[in-house]
């Protein structure tokens, strides 16, 4: 079968600042990647780059089979994105918001229904997101990202501004056990190790290793 | 394509229903403007050119507003991720915005156009309204399509604010023309209208031709 995500050189920047490059990474399906390293070492423009939101600049990078960014109109539908913005409007309601998502991805209201008490957020899903705390609107974002039950779930420190319970509750849901091929953002360098397979520590936009590594080593990336 | 344009259009209104950030403020600049001219010309009444380009530029004027606003929740609250994530044509964001402000339009235009009778005309719109209706529609439709699109390329831009009324305004310029032109003959006190199906056929061409410009380039618009 083939891995559910291929990089080969990939290369991104903005403007002339090179963001990624050299990035050589192969994800078998049902696995996870960690991605770790400081601020500003590319993490998120990679996340960026798999969800199809960004386009590769050289390198090869093919995501669910799609060849990026030829056949990006393959990956929408199939990526779960949880980044640092919930991606959800704050005055609509959590039940509207996960509705216009649901429709967006043409599904009915009973998943939405569904997904809003496996995140434990039925009893508040009628009030807007501005009168909620950041960790209740991270859960619906967690809703939000996996409305379509996409097999790759894209996450870029998906556990921000959770309390212990909600982190619990979404255990099942975006953790390991769900079952799901996880591209893992965190600055947590024994969690994520800890729940990965294979790891890729990047360092100014530069890859700095790929596969399994030690923490003492992954921690030098942020020195 | 349909059915997420009018899931994103839903969606639209339901938000500006919720916030009041757009069709209120276009109308109050509306009515404003009209209260100014009323003082400012220090006349009882306007008729023919006057009447009609002081109608229709304060019209664009306030469509810059909402056209200033039309992709804010987008912008601040990650709303074209979201669309970009889902397996939808980006056409129907285009056409979910530009019926938002088409709506948004029509909504300032049934206070607006009282206003502007009881301030600014003598004898009042009367027997002119269903001509005057048509000019509107097809007025708002070229605003609603060139909006939608400048919205989109303002919205990516750091100077939003200031970039979207220096494009819009000139690529507007031959909607007001036409628009000013179909107008002026209603307001007329003497005269009844003539050539008014030359300047709605003008309309009809520049909104036919403004709607599929803008789908065709919208989606470059969208990309990274």
């Amino acid at each position: 079968m083939d891995p559910a995500i291929e990089l080969d050189g990939l290369e991104r920047r903005y403007g002339e600042r090179v963001a990624l490059t050299g990035v050589t990474v192969s994800v078998p399906r049902g696995a996870t990647l960690a991605v770790l390293g400081a601020n500003g070492a590319g993490k998120t423009t990679l996340l960026r780059v798999l969800a199809g939101l960004l386009r590769p600049h050289a390198g090869s990078a093919r995501v669910l089979s799609a060849e990026l960014p030829r056949e990006r109109w393959k990956v929408p539908g199939q990526v779960g994105y949880l980044g640092h913005e919930p991606l959800l409007y704050r005055d609509l309601t959590g039940r509207e918001n996960l509705r216009y998502h649901a429709r967006l991805h043409g599904l009915d209201g009973s998943r939405v229904e569904k997904l809003l008490a496996a995140v434990g957020m039925d009893r508040r899903a009628d009030d807007p997101l501005h009168d909620l705390s950041r960790g209740m609107v991270q859960r619906l974002a967690a809703a939000r990202a996996l409305l379509h039950d996409p097999p790759l779930l894209l996450l870029d420190e998906p556990r921000a501004h959770l309390d212990p319970a909600a982190a619990e509750l979404l255990e099942p849901l975006i953790g390991r056990g769900s079952g799901r091929t996880r591209v893992l953002v965190s600055h947590d360098v024994e969690g994520a190790l800890g729940e990965a397979d294979l790891a890729l520590g990047l360092k100014g936009g530069h890859q700095v290793f790929a596969g399994s590594v030690e923490p003492a080593a992954a921690r030098e990336l942020y020195r | 394509m349909i059915g997420a344009a009018g899931t994103i259009l839903r969606k639209d209104l339901r938000l500006e229903l919720r916030t009041k950030e757009s069709v209120p403020a276009m109308t109050l600049f509306t009515l404003t403007v009209y209260v100014l001219f009323h003082f400012g010309l220090d006349r009882d009444s306007l008729d023919g050119e006057l009447a009609s380009g002081v109608l229709w530029v304060t019209l664009l004027l306030a469509a810059v507003i909402g056209v200033s606003r039309l992709f804010a929740a987008e912008r601040e609250q990650g709303g074209i991720d979201g669309l970009l994530l889902a397996p939808v044509d980006r056409t129907s964001l285009f056409l979910a915005k530009s019926a938002a402000l088409f709506l948004f339009l029509v909504a300032v235009e049934v206070v607006a156009l009282p206003a502007f009778g009881l301030l600014l005309l003598g004898p009042g719109l009367g027997g002119a309204l269903p001509e005057l209706l048509a000019i509107l529609v097809l007025g708002d439709l070229g605003i609603a399509a060139v909006g939608a699109l400048v919205a989109a390329l303002a919205a990516e831009t750091r100077a939003r604010e200031l970039i979207a009324p220096l494009l819009l305004l000139p690529l507007l310029v031959p909607v007001l023309i036409a628009c000013a032109q179909a107008t002026e003959p209603l307001l007329r006190q003497t005269q009844g209208p003539e050539d008014l199906g030359r300047w709605l056929g003008l309309l009809t061409l520049y909104d036919v031709v403004f709607v599929l410009l803008s789908v065709a380039v919208f989606d470059y618009l969208l990309e990274d």
